[in-house]
Parts: structure tokens; C-alpha cells; sequence
């Protein structure tokens, strides 16, 4: 008798800290809302979801690399590599688009396997080896593009992969982008990485004891390599989403990126010391950062502002979980 | 003869600066219990890791049923059918205990192989666990249990391998009598099965009770193969030590009206501790009893200051003490030795000399700033032999030492730091023969010295030997309390299963 008390007492507590977590963006557009009457319109609502995507793109990805107890700095500059790649595959090569996406995600996916091998082959730690791989996808991106961005201007399907919208079709109107779309299909394929499959197995087991996994008979090296891999993989969806997006490949748009995305996945309640997240935690960590920007420059309160308040609510947020953690 | 199922040969391992192992020898048949024994640091865990493929071999063989095999990581060794639990917990905290247990080797979905059946791992776990009689939920995170259920579950995951070897290096330091009492008839059931069961323990008393031959080994040798029944414990010890060990005198009783040191008052938290209540006097003592899980720890870790209370007072030299955190306590001067000496008490990735320092930096600094590391050395070297401690330098990383000395190294920081309320949690838990005794022979100097200490143990010879007095705990409250003379293991026992029925 005494677990099932116990874990209803657990259950509990998982419970508020769940509704903790959206009650803090529901608070945020509760404020919002009544302090300005053009914050809860239709338009503006898909305009935060549109801000949310690249953003939480790169944060799906980097969750599991922080869940390992490791950490990705070089998510910003290979997204910025990975739609100037399909940039050259589009406008220089006049490949078809569909190879332009998949050059554009291959390009994150390669960047993440390199950082795979060098962070468990190597054994460089993985700030460092993400740090030397960030100034790399930066240098290439510039090198490749000849520091000028490249438009899509020969593909008008290409700017339609985000900006055009199927749901629209269906239900005149309603013209919520395809990015949105995309972005929650990649959420729904995340969590069920994460919490159905082996590789989210291991992303925890790592985190949690790395160790006990290798003693356990986890090829550890191996499942990090996967891991690292899985993280380029969403940062090449949202370098290709990013140039379609703008229409254009922008190399010196990036750096700064895996800040933000890091932002999100510990406002989110994952733990950087690894063997603990969700990849709800870090959608709604992100919805929190697009809200609260999109929300103060409603309220006109200058950009420079926005940064401040957003930085206080990174530490806000975390405190609040190590918080909810103890009770 | 049978042919062995193991054969080791010729064995040597070398780390940087350590000769670990040379020329170690080990041989076990199906079908029997083997133990290994030998002082800490003498090579067990190392020649095991080897078995396990842990570890690389630097020369010798490795002969598994008559054949000669390369072990080049665990997942090798796991195929060839040798399973262990390490000295060390090694579980994942995140994780459940069924995700532990199945972890490398998870079912998957039918149809889907990249999908984990949840259910069919929680049920599987919890048959296992039925099997052996351990009242553990399989979904419950393993970080929520108490260490000595973490290391039941490592028990479970060993046996659910199926394997024919079966390593176990030190299972029972952690467990309560009960429990060893269960793990040995789980080991007699696998040995009628023709396993073949490595057994590595400090507590040479079991020996007898479980194995059927014991290797001994001392400073990386083979020193020799006995089968039980032809030999004494004490012949083992002096093929372990080759020296005299030091025998503690019976205990008497304190001066009723020594300074009372410490007095707890209704200390209270949820159904951990419930009233509890006692006094410590001056050069005490005091030895705190019960089984795994009736609040000891929870006692103590409450007096340090390192869990908050519902209520209570603590009162230290009759002085009201209000103690929030284990810096507060210090201040008091109380020490704590954890039992967790992985979780709590190590900074496993610092040399042996910053370890022990840590908490009585203040006396070693110039200046209020600069360590002066002549003064520094100089006593750690002092308490490093004291204790003898086996480490090739005080610059040597702690988690390069062995299990067993590990252990003497927090106990050589608190030593150190010299408090005037010493508790000490499963103290020698871990520690071979001969250092148990130097410990032993160390409280009691303390204790002479006018220095008060609280001893929890789980071992009943240890409690009784050492302890001017006993308290016994039991679902947290305390059951029992009896004088050095009229204490017998029998009533220990029996305070210690009073269990109140009203609830
Ligand atoms: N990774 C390592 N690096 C350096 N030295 C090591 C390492 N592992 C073990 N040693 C050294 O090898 C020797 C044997 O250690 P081992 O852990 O095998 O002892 P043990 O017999 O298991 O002792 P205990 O009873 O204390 O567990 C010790 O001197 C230890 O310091
Ligand atoms: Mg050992």
C-alpha cells in the first residue's frame, strides 16, 4: 500500500509541475492580452507560432544532446550552413527542391555526426568540440556563399515549404503557415523518439549515469554519435525552414541561435546535468521566449529591453523549477 | 575432475603507478560458491573487471569452459554468460527500476523493433522481483529508493541474465541481515543449478555459511585456494594480512553524570522518524541499531542538518542549537561520515590530499588565503598511514582508489577535522579485516579523548563490540535502548522487529 500513496504523491508532483509550466505561458498571454487589445488576434497568434519555429527546431534537437549531459554550441551557425547547402543545391546546382531539403538536412545531420565522433571518439568535451565546429559551420557558411546571401528566386515551391499553407486550403481563413505544420509534426516525432524508442532509452541512461550505462553494455560512444546525429538532423530542418522562410540563405544570420534554443530547453525544466527532460518542456520553454518578444514589442518597449527581460526570465524560470523540484 | 568454468592464469594488471595485479591465478568450478577474499586494495574488483571485460588484461589468460577467450568490453562478457554487480552501484537514478534492470536489452514492440514495450518490461521486472521475494515497485524511479533497495535491484539485474558466472563484489555491504539472509538462499537455489558464483565479502563471518572454497589474495598475489570446511576464519585473516590484528576491549559503562554532549528532543519528519529522542554524553559511544530502513540514517542526516525535520530540538552542550545546514552543524561541531560515500561523501575527481582537507581547511591556511601545502601533507600522510590508506601518492584521484579505501578516506577527513560529535554511518562498511580494526581501535581512542560518538552500523558484532550503549530503531521510532552488558544479538533483534501493529 505504501508505494501506490507514493506514487500518487510522485504523480502529483509531475502533475504541477507540468501545469506549472503552462500556467507561466498562460500567465504571459493573460498579461499580455489585457494589456494590449492587438496581442490576442488571430494574426498575431500565428506570427508568435511562426517566431516559435526555427527557435524550437533547434531546441528539439538540442534537448537531446542535453539530456546526455552534453551540449550543442554549434546548433546556430550549422542551421545557417544548412540553408546556404540547399542554397547551392538549388539556385547554383538547379537541382529539384526535394534534394535541396534533403542536402539541407543531410548538411545538419553531417555536422551532428561529426560532432558525435569527435566528442566520443576523441573524448573532447563537448563544449569544446561544439565551440570549434560553431566558428567551422560559420567560416563555411561565409566561404561557400562568398559572404552574400543566396536567393531562391528560380524556386517558387521552395518559399512555399514554410510560408505557403495546406490548412488554409482546407479551411479558408485559417492561414496558419506550413512551418507551424512542420513544426508540430517534428514535435510529435521527437517525443515519440524520446520516450518510445531505444534511442531515447539511452539519451537518459547516458545522461543519468554513463557509467553504469557502459557497464551495462551500452555502446556508449556509438549511441552519443546517434544522439548528435538526431540533433542535426532538426537543425537542418531548421536551416531549410529558415531559408524558406526568407526566401533566401542569409550566412551571416545564426550566431547567437543555440543561445536562445539553449534558453528554451532550460526554461523547459531540462536538466543540463543530463537524465532529465521532455521535449514538451522545451515547446513551451520556447513559446515562452517568441511570446514574451512578441509581446513586449507590442507594447513597444525597445529591443534592447527585450533582451533584458528575456534573460531575467531564463534564471526566473529555472529557479522556479529547482523550486518546484524540492517540494 | 570436472573441467573448470573459469580458468584465470597468469594475470597482470598495471595502472599508472599502481602494479595492481601480477600473476593472479583464479579458478572456479559450476556449481560452487567461491569466495574471494583479501584486504582492500589487495586486486579483487580489479580481477574481476578483467573477468568482465571492464578492464584490459596486460599478460595471462582467461580459459572459459576449456577454451580461451578475449573479453573486450562488458557486452562480451554478458554474451558469454558472466554477469556481475559491481562494488559500486551503478544505475541509472533517472530511470525506473524495470528501464535499470532491462537497460541494453530492452523488449521492443512486436512488428516495430525500434519501439520499447513498456509494459511487458514493468511485467517481467516485477516477476523477477517476485521471484526473489523483493517488495520493490518496478515503475518507481530508481533515485526514490533507499541504497539498500538500489542494490537489490542490482542483485535483480544481475540474476536476470541468466548467466552461468555470477559475480557478486560485495553485495551485502549495503544490506540488513534479513536480507542477506534472502540473497543466500537465492545463491544456495542458483548453485543446485550448476551456476558458478563468484563471491567477493569484508564480512568473513558469512563465509562459512555460504562458500564452499575461498581464494585469498594480498597486494596483487595470489596467495592460495582453500575449500572452507578445512580451514579457520583466523587462518583466512592471517593469509589476508599476515600481521596481528588488534582486539578492542569489552565496553564499560559511562559515568552517569558525564557532560551531556548532545540531547535530541521529538525529533519528527512523515513516517521516517517519529519522536525520537535521546542523550549523547561525553567520551560515549553510542551505537544506533536496527534493520535497513528504520530511520537511522534519517536520524542522523537530520542532526547534520542535511534534510529539514517537522519538528524537533536539538540541544548541544545544553545549549539550544538551531542547525539549518551541515555548515551549521560543523560550526556545532558535529561531523557526519555518510553512508553513501559515492553520492555524499567523495569528490571521486580529486586527489586523496584535497579530499580530506576539504572541511578543516581553515587550519591549514596562510594568511586566510594560501594552503600551505607542507603543513597539508604532513598530516595527511599521518592519517594515510594511521589508516592505512592504499595509495601510491596523496596526489592519486580518489576514484583511482579502491572501494575499501575510499572509505577510510572520508573517514580520515572527519577524523581530521576534529569535532567534538562524531556520527558515524555504517563506518566500516566495505573495509577489510585489518583496517576494520584500526577504525575500531581509532573510535575508541576518540571516545577516550572525551570526543562523543554515534555509531550507526548494521552489522550486530560491531554494535555490540564497540557501543557503551544501543539504540534500536524500528519504523522509526525507537524501540529499545540497553546497556553494553545486558546486550545480546537477541534482543537487538528483537527491538528491532517491534513493529507497531496499530498501524
Ligand atoms: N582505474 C584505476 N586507476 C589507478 N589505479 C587503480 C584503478 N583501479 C584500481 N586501482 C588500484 O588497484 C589496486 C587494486 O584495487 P581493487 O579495486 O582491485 O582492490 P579490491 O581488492 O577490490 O579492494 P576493496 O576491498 O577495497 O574493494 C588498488 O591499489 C587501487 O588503488
Ligand atoms: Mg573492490
Amino acid at each position: 500500500m505504501e508505494t501506490a500513496t507514493y506514487n500518487l504523491k510522485r504523480f502529483r508532483r509531475e502533475i504541477l509541475r507540468q501545469f506549472l509550466m503552462f500556467g507561466s505561458l498562460l500567465l504571459l498571454f493573460i498579461f499580455f492580452s489585457l494589456s494590449s487589445p492587438n496581442f490576442f488576434t488571430f494574426g498575431n497568434i500565428v506570427s508568435i507560432m511562426l517566431a516559435t519555429c526555427v527557435n524550437g527546431m533547434l531546441a528539439l534537437g538540442v534537448t537531446f544532446v542535453i539530456i546526455t549531459g552534453g551540449i550543442d554550441l554549434s546548433i546556430g551557425t550549422v542551421m545557417t550552413l544548412s540553408a546556404v547547402m540547399s542554397g547551392v543545391f538549388i539556385t547554383y546546382w538547379h537541382l529539384p527542391v526535394f534534394l535541396g531539403i534533403l542536402g539541407g538536412v543531410g548538411t545538419g545531420m553531417l555536422c551532428g555526426f561529426a560532432n558525435g565522433v569527435v566528442i566520443s571518439k576523441m573524448k573532447l568535451p563537448p563544449f569544446i568540440a561544439t565551440l570549434g565546429m560553431m566558428m567551422v559551420a560559420k567560416g563555411l557558411a561565409l566561404v561557400i556563399s562568398k559572404a552574400a546571401p543566396i536567393y531562391f528566386t528560380h524556386a517558387p515551391s521552395f518559399s512555399r515549404i514554410a510560408m505557403g499553407s495546406l490548412v488554409g486550403k482546407l479551411f479558408p481563413g485559417f492561414d496558419v503557415p506550413n512551418a507551424v505544420l512542420i513544426f508540430i509534426v517534428s514535435i510529435v516525432l521527437a517525443s515519440i523518439i524520446l520516450t518510445k524508442t531505444v534511442v531515447g532509452r539511452y539519451d537518459f541512461a547516458i545522461g543519468s549515469n554513463e557509467e553504469a550505462a557502459r557497464l551495462s553494455g551500452l555502446n556508449v560512444d556509438k549511441w552519443k554519435t546517434v544522439i548528435y546525429s538526431l540533433c542535426g538532423i532538426f537543425v537542418g530542418m531548421g536551416g531549410v525552414m529558415m531559408a524558406s522562410r526568407l526566401n533566401s540563405a542569409q550566412p551571416a544570420l545564426g550566431q547567437g541561435y543555440e543561445l536562445d534554443a539553449i534558453a528554451a530547453v532550460v526554461i523547459g525544466g531540462t536538466s543540463l546535468s543530463g537524465g532529465e527532460g521532455s521535449t514538451i518542456g522545451t515547446v513551451v520553454g520556447a513559446f515562452i521566449m517568441s511570446t514574451l518578444i512578441n509581446g513586449l514589442r507590442i507594447l513597444s518597449v525597445p529591443q534592447e529591453w527585450q533582451i533584458v527581460v528575456s534573460g531575467i526570465i531564463v534564471i526566473g524560470a529555472v529557479y522556479l523549477d529547482i523550486i518546484r523540484r524540492q517540494g | 575432475m570436472k573441467e573448470p568454468l573459469v580458468l584465470m592464469e597468469g594475470i597482470d594488471k598495471s595502472f599508472p603507478g599502481v602494479r595492481a595485479l601480477e600473476n593472479c591465478r583464479f579458478e572456479l568450478m559450476p556449481g560452487e560458491i567461491h569466495a574471494l577474499v583479501g584486504e582492500n586494495g589487495a586486486g579483487k574488483s580489479t580481477l574481476m573487471k578483467i573477468l568482465t571485460g571492464v578492464f584490459q588484461k596486460d599478460a595471462g589468460h582467461i580459459i572459459y569452459k576449456g577454451k580461451e577467450v578475449r573479453i573486450p568490453n562488458p557486452r562480451a562478457a554478458q554474451e558469454l554468460g558472466i554477469s556481475i554487480v559491481h562494488q559500486e552501484l551503478n544505475l541509472m537514478p533517472h530511470l525506473t527500476v524495470a528501464q535499470n534492470i532491462f537497460i541494453g536489452r530492452e523488449t521492443r514492440r512486436k512488428g516495430f523493433s525500434l519501439f520499447l514495450d513498456e509494459e511487458e518490461m514493468n511485467r517481467r521486472a516485477q516477476e523477477l522481483l517476485e521471484m526473489f521475494h523483493m517488495r520493490i515497485d518496478p515503475r518507481i524511479k530508481v533515485q526514490e529508493l533507499t541504497v539498500a533497495k538500489q542494490q537489490m535491484v542490482e542483485i535483480a539485474k544481475a540474476l536476470s541474465f541468466n548467466a552461468e558466472v555470477l559475480i557478486m563484489d560485495e553485495p551485502t555491504a549495503t544490506l540488513s541481515e534479513a536480507e542477506v539472509g534472502e540473497l543466500f538462499q537465492i545463491l544456495r537455489k542458483l548453485r543446485e543449478k550448476g551456476m558458478g558464483i563468484i563471491y567477493i565479502s569484508h564480512r568473513l563471518e558469512e563465509l562459512k555459511e555460504i562458500a564452499d572454497r575461498v581464494t585469498v589474495m594480498r597486494d596483487g598475489h595470489y596467495i592460495g585456494t582453500l575449500n572452507i570446511q578445512e580451514v579457520t576464519i583466523d587462518r583466512i585473516i592471517s593469509m589476508m594480512v599476515g600481521r596481528n590484528i588488534y582486539e578492542t576491549s569489552s565496553k564499560g559503562r559511562i559515568d552517569a553524570d558525564a557532560e551531556i554532549v548532545l540531547e535530541v528532543k521529538n525529533l519528527s519528519r512523515g513516517r521516517e522518524m517519529k519522536n525520537v529522542g535521546f542523550r549523547l554524553r561525553k567520551g560515549e559511544i553510542l551505537g544506533l541499531a536496527g534493520l535497513v530502513g528504520s530511520g537511522r540514517t534519517e536520524v542522523a542526516r537530520a542532526i547534520f542538518g542535511a534534510d529539514p525535520v517537522d519538528s524537533g530540538e536539538i540541544y548541544v552542550k545544553g545549549q539550544k542549537a538551531h542547525i539549518k545546514s551541515p555548515s551549521d552543524a560543523i560550526r556545532h561541531g558535529i561531523a557526519y561520515l555518510s553512508e553513501d560515500r559515492r553520492r555524499y561523501g567523495l569528490m571521486l575527481g580529486l586527489s586523496v590530499e584535497d579530499n580530506v582537507i576539504l572541511p578543516s581547511m581553515k587550519d591549514f591556511l596562510n594568511f586566510n588565503c594560501f594552503i600551505n601545502r607542507k603543513k597539508s601533507k604532513e598530516k595527511c600522510e599521518e592519517y594515510v598511514g594511521k589508516l592505512r590508506i592504499k595509495t601510491p601518492t596523496l596526489a592519486q584521484k580518489v576514484k583511482n582508489l579502491s572501494g575499501g579505501n575510499q572509505q577510510k578516506v572520508i573517514v580520515a577527513k572527519w577524523l581530521m577535522k576534529n569535532c567534538d560529535i562524531l556520527i558515524f554511518d555504517e563506518p566500516t562498511r566495505g573495509i577489510d579485516v585489518g583496517a576494520k580494526s584500526e577504525i575500531y581501535k581509532l573510535l575508541n581512542e576518540l571516545a577516550e579523548e572525551g570526543k562523543s560518538i554515534i555509531m550507526i552500523s548494521s552489522e550486530l558484532p560491531e554494535i555490540l563490540r564497540m557501543s557503551h550503549r544501543i539504540l534500536v530503531m524500528c519504523e522509526g521510532r525507537i524501540t529499545g535502548e540497553i546497556n553494553a552488558q545486558e546486550a545480546t544479538e537477541e534482543l537487538v533483534m528483537k527491538y528491532a522487529t517491534m513493529r507497531n501493529k496499530n498501524e
